[in-house]
């Protein structure tokens, strides 16, 4: 168990250096956020009118934020599967080292990807104009909260990709999930056009609370729910901390467990 | 001492409709190598995962090194080594990343791994191709790749699971020299094939499995004499063949077989009596096209024991592949 770290460490290498051995994956998974940015601010913006000063891309980009690091489920899920169809998961399970490592390993891993994806968007961002007008403190704690949020999100990847299997299946699963979750959300148009059922939904999402929480910090007013008097609306900042710290209390020990008892 | 325990296992799948394991019990004496040898879905993977403590048996139990795989995995992992049906190594990375990468997991030194990781790659002449990514690597190379990291702490006993299955005549040579320096430096071996060939070549004893049954076991002599001994083979032109069976009768006691031009019976003598057959085939002037002794092969033992050929696939079961074959 003194190993822990070790084992930790070197899977996490294992996927930086992945990375470094195919740029490809570090330039596309780079490129798509980016692209995202563009179309959004160029295709849309100009028909999307905001009350907000700097128009639309202001409320787009937390946006954009959210569901790049959402999509985090699906990169560590479909990482893990691939492990497992190519028999390294089994490798990994036959050699004397501590029970969690290669997971915690590769959510470690996913997370480090994040950090430079967010950081490649908020340049983007930068260039098409957006301009965050809080505190760098409050801007700091907005990209921790993404960067959590991703973290929280990974680990429901590592479940899925384990119980999945098939890496092809779990990419469906994984879009399956984070694109009703991104779309039904107050991302990128108002909650309050939505039927009543569906608004009840996207205000209690945690990628509404996300962008929400990540639009107060960055000094707007969350004009997309602004309308809606529920609780996540009035509190994203508690409710999406507070899904983060259920999603990796349930989900750490739950994924562990399923990697132990994998192929079991 | 026996070094690898397994009793009475019994592993099922989707509630008991696939027995994958029926009743299944072998053992492994200290310093040797056994061949388990069955056909596609007879079971080898299954023993091997459950030995090698990545599967749980429903039933039985199975002790490496003389320690309980169940209730103790994580000592036995620190005692094993394992080479997968298919390669397990990171594609995308280096032999040499991989090899590292593998030592870090055994808790060597960082300079430890490397240096281990050197020795493997040379010891498997891999050192060429140490800083390409595998996925340029032949099946062979990739084969040997993935028995070095299993090699990285010198372990007490190994498990290999069908270790030139997919590769070529060559590939399988390479393989087999690789595997008996390993035998030659002392370690315990199970291995799983599906080539009678290679447990010929490599076992010291073999098990044969079929359905998730041990259904015969012992040395390859041991297994050819259960189907009997050696055979007298003569072919000859058509006009000679009644010739030839009157001096066939003379040296073999037994019963003499006639299949179209060949002339076969069993003998006790050898050599000596492939002699007396030439002497006096050469005395009544007949020029044998083909003449030798036949040792039965394994595939014999196999049909005989099984009344269905090793390499067909069992149909009699739902052969559901949990691993698609080839990638
Ligand atoms: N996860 C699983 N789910 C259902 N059936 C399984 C599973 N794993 C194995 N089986 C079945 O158990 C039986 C034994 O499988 P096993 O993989 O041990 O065979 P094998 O001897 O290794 O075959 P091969 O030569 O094809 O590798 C087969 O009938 C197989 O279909
Ligand atoms: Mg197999």
């Amino acid at each position: 168990m003194k190993y822990v770290i070790s084992d930790v460490m070197t899977i996490t290498k294992r996927q930086l250096l992945q990375l470094a051995r195919i740029p490809e994956v570090l330039v596309f998974s780079t490129i798509q956020p980016v692209m995202f940015v563009l179309l959004f601010r160029f295709v849309f913006g100009g028909s999307i009118s905001t009350g907000q000063p700097g128009g639309y891309v202001q409320l787009l980009m937390p946006g954009i934020f959210v569901q790049t690091v959402a999509f985090t489920l699906a990169a560590t899920a479909v990482g893990l599967a691939e492990d497992m169809k190519k028999g390294l998961i089994d490798r990994f399970r036959s050699l004397p080292i501590s029970r969690g490592a290669v997971v915690i390993g590769r959510t470690f891993g996913d997370a480090l990807l994040n950090i430079l994806v967010l950081t490649v968007m908020a340049a983007a961002g930068y260039a098409v104009g957006w301009r965050p007008t809080s505190g760098s403190l409050s801007i700091a704690l907005a990209f921790l909260f993404l960067f959590m949020f991703g973290y929280a999100l990974s680990w429901i990847g590592i479940y899925v990709g384990l119980a999945v299997k098939e890496a092809r299946t779990v990419q469906s699963v994984g879009f399956l999930v984070t694109f009703p979750l991104t779309f039904l959300s107050n991302a990128f148009a108002p909650t309050t056009g939505m039927p009543k059922a569906l608004q009840y939904f996207a205000e209690w999402n945690p990628v509404s609370t996300m962008v929400a929480a990540c639009r107060q910090l960055f000094g707007l007013k969350n004009e997309f729910g602004a309308t809606a008097s529920s609780w996540p609306s009035q509190h994203p900042l508690e409710t999406s901390l507070l899904y983060m710290v259920l999603l990796m209390v349930v989900f750490i020990p739950l994924s562990i467990r399923k990697y132990k008892n994998t192929s079991n | 001492m026996k070094s690898v325990i397994a009793e009475h296992l019994v592993k099922t799948y989707r509630n008991g409709e696939v027995k994958a394991l029926d009743d299944l019990s072998l053992d492994v004496e200290e310093g040797t190598v056994l061949g388990v040898l069955g056909p596609n879905g007879a079971g080898k993977t299954t023993t091997v995962r459950i030995l090698a403590t990545l599967l749980k048996p429903d039933s039985g139990i199975a002790t490496v090194a003389g320690i309980d795989v169940i209730k103790h995995p994580d000592k036995v992992r620190e005692l094993i080594g394992l080479s997968g049906q298919y390669a397990a190594v990171d594609e995308t990375l280096t032999g040499w990343d991989n090899l590292v990468m593998f030592g870090r997991l055994y808790h060597l030194g960082k300079a430890a791994s490397v240096k281990r990781a050197e020795e493997l790659l040379e010891r498997f002449s891999l050192t060429d191709s140490a800083r390409r990514p595998i996925k340029t690597y032949s099946g062979g190379m990739r084969r040997r790749l993935d028995l070095a990291a299993s090699l990285i702490v010198q372990p007490k006993v190994l498990f290999l699971d069908e270790p030139t299955t997919g590769l070529d005549p060559r590939g399988r040579q390479e393989m087999w020299g690789v595997i008996q320096e390993l035998v030659k430096g002392g370690v315990t071996l199970l291995l799983t094939t599906q080539y009678l060939e290679e447990a010929d070549q490599l076992a010291d004893e073999i098990a044969v499995i079929d359905h998730g049954k041990v259904i015969a076991r012992g040395t390859s002599d041991a297994l050819k004499k259960q189907v009997g001994g050696e055979r007298l083979e003569i072919t000859v032109e058509n006009a000679d063949i009644d010739k030839t069976q009157e001096i066939v009768s003379r040296i073999s006691t037994s019963a003499i077989h006639t299949d179209i031009r060949t002339i076969s019976a069993p003998v006790t003598t050898g050599s000596i009596a492939l002699m007396e057959a030439l002497r006096a085939l050469d005395e009544a002037k007949i020029h044998p096209l083909d003449i030798g002794l036949k040792r039965p092969s394994l595939d014999d033992v196999f049909l005989s024991l099984t009344g269905h050929v090793a390499e067909e696939e069992v149909i009699a079961q739902p052969v559901k592949k949990k691993r698609g074959g080839k990638k």
